[in-house]
């Protein structure tokens, strides 16, 4: 197993450099002048080449990607041209909200995706049956940007004045205390590093942030603000997993042995749930492996309409304005984990079906 | 008479007809008996009437801006004469948009974008993904090794991100976005086409024409294609329907159509901070978007289930 593990990641450092590569090559042949596109179009030649200058974008392409390779692998994204910053912290600032955008979008998907489908192959040619793939057909075909727009005009203006208003922007509302753990616990802060990191990226998811803290206001706020966007998200993989459970649980149910577990005087529930769910496991894994993946391209548009400062936006934003630093740095973590999660629906393969051994 | 005319002669007889059927005449009659790839039908058979005659149907240009031709006002809400609208206003059944010209109008010449949008990246990518997959799978080797893990590249990236990216460098319009949407889809052709060269490569029949003399392209495309088209067109169909969305994303971001094009993701972009004072601004135009990704969808689906030998009892 460990070696297994220890063979894809090796077997993944190509692709990861490729990546390194076509990100970098991207982000160069962006036509356009860096230099004016973050400085305004009134700057003088002289500030623009020593704009230049100091950015290192005056070294032939293959010095500057050398470069490059060598500060991504000592951690160091380097800066972002446009605000100034190390890309680091902007990535501590800015992953949080696509992280919890995410994993609401995850569960709504799961919780809701997951017992739809069981039902309607349980309950097959059904009406819930056809009404979940109604339902599941229509939220595949749904833009996810049209989804979020509507919803935040019948939570956020048509139930304005009831217990179901929902705000239609923005992670918590202002004068809501969000103080991090680590300033309501007093603990004192190492000066950087991975430790540091790891606090201000922890105080900034708001949830998990405000269960530490016991602040159950900014708990409650965090959530009202989540809901929309996680559903808007949620929709697409929400009905791809429904569709996958229940062609799953139909080919599973059709099978002998869940004939003899019924002949066995099983109750419903353990034949489903366990000698039938169990099974059908397996092809839903990979296609929730897949959704994953595709929620980071809908986190860009999820976040434009909800107004989130997340790693979508600000990723679309930098490549628009031309922001190399930005570009770069996101895209690879974004890649690494993508890699990470193929990886993670490998090793689930043979832990749900001990027949499959991983060589 | 022969045995075999003999046969011939007593099942039909018997009212059973030998005559041959092939893998198309199955396919259709299975997809005609499936409600939602009738539904998907009919929805699409609907779409290329409205975009073939959409300059005779609608009752205004797509960029008749009515400012001093009639009485309305920008974001004016749908006026319908059957539902209580007052007869001396005009009638626009969805509205006029934020440049006031007539919605209804501006969402049936959408109709054509979107599907020559669908059309044309699929297309553009089968072609290319075909060509990779193809000599990538039969090739094998170096070569093979070198365009998939160029897929993998690809496919690393969030299909919508990478287009952004690739619209940046190319500018932001209709035809690079197509492009960027093409380039994205590739991969997914790819891996199809080299998944079926694979599994037919070494097969007796190929080698028999390899035996026969047959020069490698013969070999490639008259007796290994034609086991990837099932999965291509499976592929494809639901590939249209993706790509529709895409660009639909795109154009809502603006790097995509540009107006005064109807293209119905920038339509719903430009007025999208508008939802809650012209929602028809907004509503219309996803539904149409939803409805064209759901035909495609469902004839998909339809398809798959026909095509899939695996099903043959169903029909």
């Amino acid at each position: 197993m460990a070696q297994y593990i220890f063979r894809r990641i090796l077997a993944s450092i190509p692709v990861l450099f490729g990546i390194l590569v076509v990100t970098f090559i991207i982000a160069r042949v962006i036509p356009g002048d860096p230099c004016r596109a973050i400085l305004g179009e009134k700057a003088t030649q002289e500030i623009c080449d020593r704009f230049i200058q100091i950015h290192g974008l005056d070294r032939p392409i293959h010095e500057q990607l050398f470069v490059y390779m060598g500060e991504v692998l000592r951690g160091d994204f380097g800066e972002s041209i446009r605000f100034s910053l190390p890309v680091t912290r902007l990535l501590i600032e800015r992953l949080p909200t696509t992280v919890e955008l995410s994993l609401a979008a995850l569960m709504v998907s799961l919780f809701v995706g997951i017992p739809l489908g069981i039902i309607s192959a349980v309950k097959h040619n059904s009406w819930i049956d056809v009404l979940t793939m109604v339902w599941a057909n229509t939220g595949v075909s749904m833009p996810v940007f049209w989804l979020g727009l509507m919803l935040a005009y019948v939570f956020s203006l048509l139930l304005k004045d009831t217990p179901f208003w929902l705000p239609p922007s923005g992670r918590i509302s202002p004068g809501i205390p969000n103080d991090p753990f680590y300033k309501v616990w007093d603990l004192t802060l190492p000066e950087s590093g991975l430790l540091l990191a790891t606090y201000q990226f922890v105080g900034r998811l708001n949830i998990l942030n405000a269960l530490l803290t016991s602040n159950w206001e900014l708990l409650k706020d965090a959530i009202k603000h989540l809901i929309l966007p996680a559903l808007a998200l949620g929709t697409i993989p929400m009905a791809l997993i429904a569709r996958m459970a229940r062609s799953a649980m139909l080919d599973v149910l059709g099978q002998d042995y869940i004939r003899t577990a019924r002949a066995k005087g099983l109750r419903q529930r353990v034949v489903v749930m366990k000698h039938a769910f169990r099974n059908a496991l397996l092809p839903l894994v990979t296609i929730i492996g897949l959704s994953l993946g595709s929620l980071l391209g809908g986190a860009v548009l999820t976040e434009t309409v909800f107004g989130l400062s997340g790693v979508g936006r600000t990723l679309y934003e930098a490549i628009t304005a031309r922001d190399y630093g930005i570009v770069q740095a996101f895209t690879v973590v974004i890649a690494v984990f993508f890699v990470i999660i193929n990886l993670l629906v490998d090793l689930s393969y043979s832990y749900l079906d001990p027949r499959i051994r991983l060589e | 008479m022969t045995n075999a005319e003999n046969d011939i002669k007593s099942l039909n007889a018997e009212g059973i007809s030998l005559k041959s059927v092939s893998l198309w005449q199955i396919t259709w009659r299975r997809l005609f008996r499936r409600l939602s790839a009738l539904v998907g039908m009919t929805i699409l058979g609907i779409l290329v009437f409205i975009a073939l005659t959409a300059h005779w149907i609608a009752p205004y240009a797509y960029d008749d801006v009515l400012i001093g031709k009639e009485d309305v006002k920008a974001r004016q809400a749908p006026c319908i004469h059957m539902f209580g609208c007052p007869k001396d206003q005009p009638q626009h059944i969805a509205g006029i948009d934020g440049n006031v010209r007539d919605e209804f109008s501006r969402l049936l010449y959408g109709a054509r974008l979107s599907l020559m949008v669908g059309f044309s990246t699929v297309t553009f990518a089968i072609i290319i993904g075909t060509v990779l997959g193809a000599i990538a799978g039969y090739v094998g080797g170096w070569l093979d090794n070198l365009i998939m893990r160029f897929m993998d590249v690809l496919l690393a990236f969030p299909s919508l991100l990478l287009a952004i990216a690739i619209v940046t460098v190319l500018g932001p319009g209709l035809i690079n976005a197509l492009l960027a949407i093409g380039i994205v889809s590739i991969p997914a052709y790819a891996r199809v086409v080299r998944a079926s060269v694979l599994s037919v490569r070494e097969m007796e029949y190929v080698s028999a024409t390899r035996a026969l003399g047959g020069d490698s392209f013969q070999i490639l495309f008259r007796r290994i294609m034609p086991n990837a088209l099932t999965p291509l067109i499976v592929q494809g169909t639901l590939g249209i329907a993706s790509a529709i969305l895409d660009a639909a994303a795109l154009s809502f971001l603006g790097l995509g159509a540009q107006p005064p094009l109807p293209e119905w993701g920038s339509m719903l972009g430009a007025e999208r901070n508008q939802v809650f004072t012209a929602p028809h601004l907004v509503f219309l135009p996803g539904i149409a978007i939803a409805l064209t990704v759901l035909s495609f969808n469902l004839l998909g689906d339809g398809l798959r289930d026909a095509l899939d030998p695996r099903l043959a009892h169903v029909s």
